[in-house]
């Protein structure tokens, strides 16, 4: 066990791939020379060479069209996309080739590809700089979609996912690069669409992944104190989504809440409440609850950027809600 | 720190609801001092601090409803420094409930608020039951339609739910309410223009419950005609030149002491049911059944063999006004061992009243009529008034209920027996 930050957790993870997997290769908008936007990379152009350590132009269809090609043909790349919000313009080459192919060509062959992009706001990035679009992907079957929330499931997811035959859109985030955990030392991988019962609690869940997951511990760890026995469930990986250890959750506690940083409409929230209606209805003592962002373009100003994003005083407001409506007690 | 719990106020209740809180988190509190009011199945009661302290945090809001012995609040000792008080159960009233018809969750203007999922509101036509309370009601044999909400918009939520199994209540109230009562969803059907819904204040659901498990009692009812020419000519001479028309004495309190003499001499009418054996009251309470806004209270006359007509009389008139008021203590609702229903002052001639568990009968008196009866042979204009005993028959028979009446009878035809 030693304490990494999230960053560092995924720099070791990458470099260690390479070591082990002579096939793992990187491909991205400066990864090399420049060391990625967000130092992921760093020290890898040096330590692997640019075969290994691919920069490339601006032209996120290019290069990720370049991946799926070879993949394919049995390479391993680790593709890094800025922000999940350029990915937009490598949306058919995810959606409608690598997300397809082992399907259309009856599984002959496979997409070993691995797409690492952050997402988030509350940067002031600006509207079109701050999104959390994953449940786009999250949406298209033949992908898989992970989130991890902490440095230990950054590092167990990434290797799962470098190690995966099918092709992962590994969601980062641009607040979590800084925190801080407890990684495992030991090799070991987390298997992809399995959540994680962040904490235990009795009282009522709260389904959450990447920041929000952070969050929503956070916020229990405050309510505990009070006696009140909030359990966090950290979804992990949005594809395949683990619907059966959110429905076991919610069939304990009757009480659910989903916080998301995505927009309220057709989010994740959205789904995770239809699982829980099939999973548990004959469980529910009131109605599944979301806190998600304003639906707007994320405002550029920062006390406007703060006020769109859900936050752990709204997360607060609605479970002290959900409670009270359902004559919680001590 | 210590619980405030919710005490038992009186011999028949279950729980209570809080009708309102007289002091606030944060608040000193000294022993015996009025902290809260309580709505119980028979009137409102004030709650006492039991010590000194600080009112640290309210468990149970106003309007909401707590089982016997629950915690309602919690009370830190003298000087404690009381927790921040968030987490106080609103009543559904104050719930911020945005007005909408359907469980739509997207805000109007998506761009004034926070992407936050609305608090679905319950539409307030139809009774509402969450999954998990419905699923819970189901396992335990329980109707949810006897079981009354406490959730948004009266939606029956877990807690009432465990409330119920907790006193059975629900489960007696399902044997006793025949079938298409219990449906749902009638309410929700029939509810538009046509129909007002009107929800149920605790005394109405109340006297409900206690009227339904009467109705399971196997009862018969026996009718006898009193000549009341004497009983009225003895009330005119009592009151004659009595100028304060307070102090004037009813045909009810001269039936309430003729009931009582008559009960002493009668001690098998005077009991009750209890399972596997009887109960027989020493004592006789006569309990005065007296319509209140929202439903039914029976104040009770203790002791009335003992109290002269008049103490009997100003008695009952102080009752009754505070029964009007909802201002009944404990010691004037409890204890009832007979109870007598008079409706001749709304013309009504004769009807059958419904027993008052656990007691074992009960008297309906109708109003005093010139009618023509026959006397020494002869038809003559006089005045007569049916009273019906309506009798729990696990506890008595025909023949006891009969020598009963036929004494109250003589009673009330020759009036000094009353007094005498």
């Amino acid at each position: 066990m030693s304490e990494l930050s999230y960053r560092q957790a995924l720099h070791d993870t990458l470099r260690e791939e390479m070591l082990r997997d002579e096939s793992v290769f990187l491909i991205g908008e400066e990864i090399g020379v420049f060391e990625g936007s967000y130092k992921i990379t760093a020290g890898l152009l040096a330590e692997f060479g640019p075969r290994r350590v691919r920069d490339t132009p601006i032209c996120e269809e290019g290069f990720v069209g370049a991946a799926i090609g070879a993949a394919m043909l049995g390479l391993r790349p680790v593709v890094e996309i800025m922000t999940i919000n350029f990915s937009l313009l490598a949306i058919d080459q995810i959606v409608n080739h690598a997300a397809k192919i082992h399907a259309m060509f009856g599984g002959q062959v496979s997409v070993p590809m691995v797409i690492r992009t952050p997402g988030g706001g509350g940067q002031q990035l600006g509207a079109s700089h701050s999104q959390n679009i994953e449940v786009y992907y999250a949406h298209a079957p033949g992908l898989k979609v992970v989130t991890p929330a902490t440095p230990a499931d950054a590092k167990g997811l990434l290797r799962a996912a470098i190690r995966d035959d099918d092709p992962v859109l590994f969601v980062e985030n641009l607040s979590l690069y800084n925190t801080k955990g407890e990684v495992p030392d030991e090799t070991g991988r987390i298997e992809i669409g399995k959540a994680a019962v962040a904490k235990e609690g009795r009282d009522i869940t709260v389904v959450a992944y990447s920041r929000a997951a952070v969050i929503a511990l956070d916020v229990a760890r405050r309510l505990e104190a009070e006696g009140i026995s909030v359990e966090v469930i950290d979804l992990r990986s949005l594809r395949p989504l683990d619907r059966e250890t959110v429905c076991a959750s919610v069939r304990k506690t009757s009480r659910a809440v989903v916080l998301e940083d995505d927009w309220l409409s057709f989010g994740v929230g959205a789904e995770i409440a239809a699982t829980i209606q099939e999973g548990a209805f004959d469980y529910l003592d009131a109605p599944v609850r979301r806190v998600a962002a304003a639906e707007v373009p994320l405002p550029y100003a920062k006390p406007l950027e703060n006020a769109a994003l859900p936050n752990a005083d709204a997360l607060i407001k609605v479970i002290r809600e959900i409670l009270d409506d359902t004559r919680y007690q001590r | 720190m210590a619980d405030i719990i919710m005490p038992r106020l009186s011999d028949t209740m279950e729980e209570g609801t809080i009708a309102r809180w007289l002091k606030q988190p944060g608040d000193q509190v000294s022993r015996g001092e009025v902290i809260a009011e309580i709505d119980t199945d028979k009137a409102t009661m004030d709650l006492e601090a039991y010590e000194d302290g600080v009112l640290e945090r309210i468990l149970v809001g106003e309007g909401s409803t707590a089982p016997i012995g629950q915690a309602i609040a919690s009370l830190a000792g003298p000087g404690g420094t009381p927790a921040p008080a968030a987490t106080v159960a609103q009543a559904p009233a104050s719930a911020p409930a945005p007005a909408v018809s359907a469980p739509s969750a997207a805000p109007e203007n998506p761009a004034a608020s926070l992407g936050t999922s609305d608090r679905p509101v319950a539409p307030t036509s139809s009774p509402l039951s969450s999954p998990l309370a419905r699923s819970l009601a189901r396992r335990h044999g329980l109707e949810i339609a006897n079981i009354v909400g406490s959730g948004p918009g009266g939606r029956i939520v877990r807690a009432d739910v465990e409330a119920a199994i907790g006193d059975g209540r629900a489960a007696v109230a399902a044997m006793a309410t025949p079938g298409p009562l219990a449906t749902p969803s009638s309410g929700a059907e029939r509810a538009g223009d046509d129909v007002e819904i009107v929800p149920l204040g605790n005394l109405r659901r109340r006297t409900a419950e206690r009227l339904s498990i009467s109705a399971q009692v196997p009862h018969f009812s026996l009718t006898s005609v009193v000549d009341a020419e004497r009983l009225v000519a003895f009330r005119g001479e009592v009151n004659r030149g009595l100028d304060d028309s307070t102090k004037k004495i009813s045909v009810t309190d001269l039936l309430v002491k003729a009931c009582a003499t008559v009960l002493r001499g009668n001690p098998e009418i005077n009991s009750s049911w209890d399972g596997d054996k009887l109960l027989r009251y020493r004592r006789i309470n006569i309990g005065l059944a007296v319509a209140v806004p929202d439903g039914l209270a029976v104040p009770v006359v203790h002791d009335a063999d003992r109290k002269s007509v008049r103490e009997i009389s100003a008695e009952s008139r102080a009752l009754a006004e505070r029964a009007r008021q909802g201002k009944l203590s404990l010691n004037d609702i409890g204890g009832g061992t007979f109870t007598i229903s008079n409706l001749g002052m709304f013309g009504i001639d004769q009807f059958t009243a419904v027993l008052n568990p656990p007691q074992a009968a009960i008297l309906a008196v109708g109003a005093a009529r010139s009618e023509p009866i026959v006397r020494d042979g002869a038809v003559v204009a006089g005045t007569t008034m049916k009273l019906t005993l309506s009798v729990d028959h696990r506890v008595l028979d025909g023949a006891t209920a009969a020598t009963f009446l036929a004494e109250l009878c003589a009673t009330l035809e020759n009036p000094l027996r009353i007094v005498v």
